[in-house]
């Protein structure tokens, strides 16, 4: 599939009908979501024909992406029923099979390294600091080759730092920056906070 | 839910130190047919608990797994067939996973197991 196909394709997707703030519920676009994914599959081959986790799946956008792309098996995981509806309702659209579990990802993990690739697009951490770090920690726990995630450029050296150090890491890369809007759902957010920059990264574990 | 997401998931239930394989108990479920991948079968199998997909596989009637799997069999046709139905082709629709040690009970609607922990269990 071309990149422009699989942005199309994500640009139809329905996402949340009423974002819960506390948990940080907005959609990563797919002018993102789209490169994310093809950048994972098309210079590290790390979608196609494996099982891929989407962490904090949302509406599905990075799962669907993933089985867009020939990963064989998708599994999204989110703590909220009400997404994981409209995830649902996405994939059927598509005639796309993803596996979908509600749960915190904080209590993941024990169960060892049973996928081969997570993506994801953590909370922030603005409403509950150290959110993103959490997902990162257990996706480097459950992951076996690789983990591409989104987190504020401002947090850059902490991110590397808690990567390669305390969730023992083999590496931790930056594919790209980007400008991440969030702007039409979070109506109180200040003016400066409308347009955040944000690293893509690839962390193997 | 697929047998392969089954396999994966565990009781995570404060107290409880061995909450797999999960008891998988189901009302209703379906069958779709997947395109057979033999390379995914083999890379896979050496991470997937037989005994807790067998299982699994058994308690939707689907018998045709053997008790124990080793390596060598990967080189049947047959039995990676089997192995790819019971792993990829169906899926739980309602029903429940049980914890195998504190009898917790997460109930899957509409193919997704809830797995939500109450305060007093994390
Ligand atoms: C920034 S949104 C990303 C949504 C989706 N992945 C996307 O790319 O469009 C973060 C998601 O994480 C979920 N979430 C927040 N805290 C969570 C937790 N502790 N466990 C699981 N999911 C969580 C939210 O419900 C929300 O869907």
């Amino acid at each position: 599939m071309k990149l422009k196909q699989l942005e199309g394709l994500l640009g139809n997707l329905e996402q949340f009908s009423d974002p819960k703030v506390e948990l940080e519920q907005y959609p990563t676009g797919p002018h993102i979501a789209s490169r994310l994914l093809y950048m994972a599959e098309s210079m590290y081959g790390d979608v196609s024909g494996k099982v891929v986790a989407d962490f904090g799946c949302g509406c599905g956008t990075l799962g669907i992406a993933s089985t867009l792309l020939g990963a064989e098996h998708v599994i999204g995981f989110d703590i909220d029923s009400q997404s994981l509806e409209i995830a649902s309702i996405n994939a059927a659209e598509l005639e796309l099979d993803i596996d979908l579990i509600l749960c915190d990802i904080k209590s993941l993990g024990p169960k060892g390294k049973f996928v081969d690739t997570v993506v994801m697009n953590p909370p922030f951490g603005t409403r509950k600091k150290g959110s993103d770090m959490e997902f990162l920690s257990v996706a480097l726990k459950v992951a076996e080759r690789a983990v591409y995630s989104l987190h504020k450029t401002t947090t850059r050296e902490h991110v590397r730092r808690a990567a390669l150090r305390d969730y023992n890491a083999k590496s931790a890369e930056i594919l790209c920056q980007l400008r991440f809007d969030v702007p039409k759902i979070y109506k109180f957010h200040k003016k400066k906070e409308v347009d955040i920059a944000v690293d893509l990264w690839r962390f193997v574990p | 839910m697929r047998l392969l997401t089954h396999n994966m998931l565990s009781s995570n239930v404060k107290g409880v130190v061995n909450g797999f394989p999960l008891r998988l108990e189901a009302s209703s479920w379906v069958e779709k047919e997947v395109e057979f991948n033999a390379d995914f079968l083999r890379s896979m199998f050496p991470k997937i608990d037989w005994p807790a997909l067998a299982g699994a596989a058994q308690k939707i009637g689907y018998a045709a797994l053997p008790d124990t799997a080793d390596a060598t069999m990967l080189e049947s046709e047959d039995f990676l067939k089997k192995f790819h139905h019971a792993l990829l082709e169906i899926h739980v629709e309602e029903g429940a996973l049980v914890c195998p040690e504190s009898g917790r009970r997460f109930p899957i609607n509409k193919g997704i197991p809830n797995m939500l922990l109450n305060e007093d269990e994390v």
